[in-house]
């Protein structure tokens, strides 16, 4: 798979942003892209209707990927990304159920979504909608007691229509996850809480399908992806180091930089910088 | 067979019996309404509910925070999810019913039981003193708290039909039914109970029937006192205090909350900005409770007609002043 226009477009909007999260954009980006391009039953002119799967960003400070994949299926226009974190503009940091509908939820505080996601997947089975709910949350999220509230709910009620992936790029706000509070192991953690889990590499597109194909089979038990991101993937001097998990600003440089490694040509990174 | 042991304040006339009751009675016409339980049915008067629609009751056991996120999520659906669990517990699950339930806008009715002083024994733990103050200051909230069976049993319908976050107080203690069927809630609008013209009584929850009783000792001494039951703290009805700071110059609100924020809060800011008048606050003194009954708690706290009395003296002493 080959998501460099998709990271482009979302370190554009960071940079035009002045602030934002490029690490966690980045190692999330291209599971969000399979979901909207290839796994997801959903029209993109109508997020009224009950009977369609939804996505629930809970780790809404990733938001910018998000974006990023709605222009590239045609759900926003591309010209509206250089809009993020801007006032007056639908694009919020963190995703806006009121603003962005289609983004299903409002986040920016951990665990949330990942609640939001399970009262959704609870809803559709109870209205004998047989859609799917994806969720994805961040590694640090799981350091929120809500998350495992919500893994105990989830596994008791059977919720088979949920399917939740873990972007684990082992580095939170801070630190490395381990030097702040240890997460593993987490294969173990979720199977003792009842989840069916999947490992895979959540950069491989081939890994990312089979997972995907299997959660869908898997009944009488939610499952859980953990899939094992680089932060800041797709840029060198991003890559698993904390200080890319922002909010920061990109500098000119940076960007051009960035937009270069992921093969935008001069005139592409020219017409980046000018938004 | 060991004899079961007798739940306490199950039944009778309680807000939380008479809101338990209504809800399950609606409920077969509102085909969308679930409730959301913390295991504590019994005490919340949902165990009404859970009989009946045992299919549309969703057990989120001790998990407050998940069971309010979650309950976005369930509105998002078409669903009218009912959060139900203790005031204080509302408290621990605020930041949820913040993001995933006000900010998000979504149609969920956040009910809560045992509030204020009135909860009696179980003590300060469980006394919620701060829930009106709390979920009055966020953004798309309305908050209610009603009086008497009667009010609560039309609330209960009035906040099926509204469509939007709602935080509705109900309570553990036996009420008074003090309000007749012709009586008529409406979200957003006080309701004059007893006309006056020295002063005006504001009272919402178990307090309005103290005020009813506090006018009366007023009018043995020649002394006449409106009282309005507010019982729509968030909009505030601040077209009805302008009125009655017109008529009468001199508010006292009542509340089984803190003087901090909740309804008292409320009528002073509203009254500050349109219409200013001397007012006195009947509440809890930025203090805790203890254990106790709720007619102990109400003497020692000053809470009770005596009180609201005293209070009322004051202000007509202000307002001449």
């Amino acid at each position: 798979m080959n998501n460099d226009w998709l990271r482009r477009k979302a370190l554009e909007s960071i940079y035009h942003a002045k602030s934002g999260h490029p690490g966690g954009v980045l190692s999330a980006i291209d599971i969000i892209e399979y979901l909207y391009n290839n796994e997801m039953d959903y029209d993109i002119n109508d997020f009224d209707r009950i009977d369609r799967d939804r996505f629930v960003l809970s780790k809404g400070h990733s938001a910018a990927a998000l974006y990023a994949v709605a222009a590239k299926v045609g759900i926003i226009s591309s010209s509206r990304l250089n809009g993020l974190r801007k006032l007056n503009h639908e694009l919020q940091a963190h995703t806006h159920r009121v603003s962005t509908p289609w983004a299903e939820a409002s986040t920016g505080s951990l665990g949330q979504g990942f609640s939001f996601a399970i009262g959704e997947a609870y809803g559709l089975r109870m209205q004998n909608v047989s859609n799917r709910v994806y969720v994805m949350i961040g590694d640090g999220e799981m350091q929120e007691g809500e998350v495992w509230e919500g893994a105990m709910f989830a596994s008791h009620n059977g919720l088979d229509n949920l399917c939740a992936i873990v972007d684990y790029n082992k580095l939170q706000s801070d630190d490395f996850n381990e030097n702040i509070i240890k997460l593993e192991p987490l294969t173990a953690k979720w199977e003792s809480f009842g989840w069916s889990v999947i490992e895979i590499d959540g950069h491989d597109g081939i890994e990312i399908k089979e997972a995907f194909d299997k959660a869908k089979k898997i009944k009488l038990k939610p499952t859980i992806i953990i899939a094992h991101t680089v932060k800041g993937k797709g840029v060198s001097y991003m890559e698993n180091s904390p200080a890319w998990h922002g909010s920061l600003k990109l500098t000119d440089s940076e960007l051009r930089s960035a937009l270069s490694e992921l093969g935008a040509s001069e005139k592409e990174i020219e017409e980046a910088i000018s938004g | 067979m060991a004899k079961q042991p007798v739940l306490l304040g199950r039944a009778g006339d309680s807000l939380r019996e008479s809101f338990g009751k209504e809800l399950t009675a609606l409920s077969s016409e509102y085909e969308n309404v679930v409730v959301l339980d913390a295991d504590i049915a019994g005490g919340t008067g949902m165990h009404h509910f859970r009989k009946a629609f045992p299919d549309r009751f969703i057990q989120c056991g001790i998990a407050e925070q998940n069971m309010m996120a979650m309950s976005g999520g369930m509105a998002a659906t078409g669903l009218i999810p009912i959060v139900t669990t203790f005031s204080v517990f509302m408290l621990r699950a605020i930041e949820q019913a913040r993001l995933s339930v006000a900010y998000a806008n979504m149609n969920v009715k956040i009910v809560a039981s045992h509030p204020g002083l009135d909860v009696g024994p179980d003590g300060a733990s469980a006394q919620c003193l701060e829930d009106i103050a709390c979920y009055r200051s966020i953004p798309n909230m309305v908050v209610i708290s009603p009086c008497d069976p009667t009010e609560m049993e039309q609330a209960t319908k009035a906040i099926l039909d509204y469509v939007g976050p709602v935080y509705m107080r109900t309570g553990r203690s036996n009420t008074k039914r003090i309000l007749d069927e012709s009586y008529n809630f409406e979200i957003g609008k006080g309701k004059i109970l007893r006309d006056g013209s020295d002063v005006t009584i504001v009272a919402c929850g178990v307090e309005v029937a103290r005020s009813l009783e506090a006018a009366e000792l007023l009018s043995s001494e020649g002394i006449s006192a409106r009282v309005v039951n507010m019982a729509t703290i968030k909009p505030i009805d601040s077209e009805l205090l302008v009125r009655c700071v017109k008529e009468t110059g001199a508010i006292v609100t009542a509340e089984d909350h803190s003087v901090i924020g909740g309804l008292g809060g409320a009528v002073a800011e509203s009254i500050a900005m349109h219409e200013p008048a001397p007012i006195e606050f009947i509440g809890t003194k930025d203090v805790f409770g203890e254990s106790g009954e709720p007619d102990e708690l109400a003497e020692k706290y000053e809470l009770t007609a005596a009180f609201i009395v005293k209070a009322a003296k004051r202000c007509i002493k202000r307002k001449l002043a």
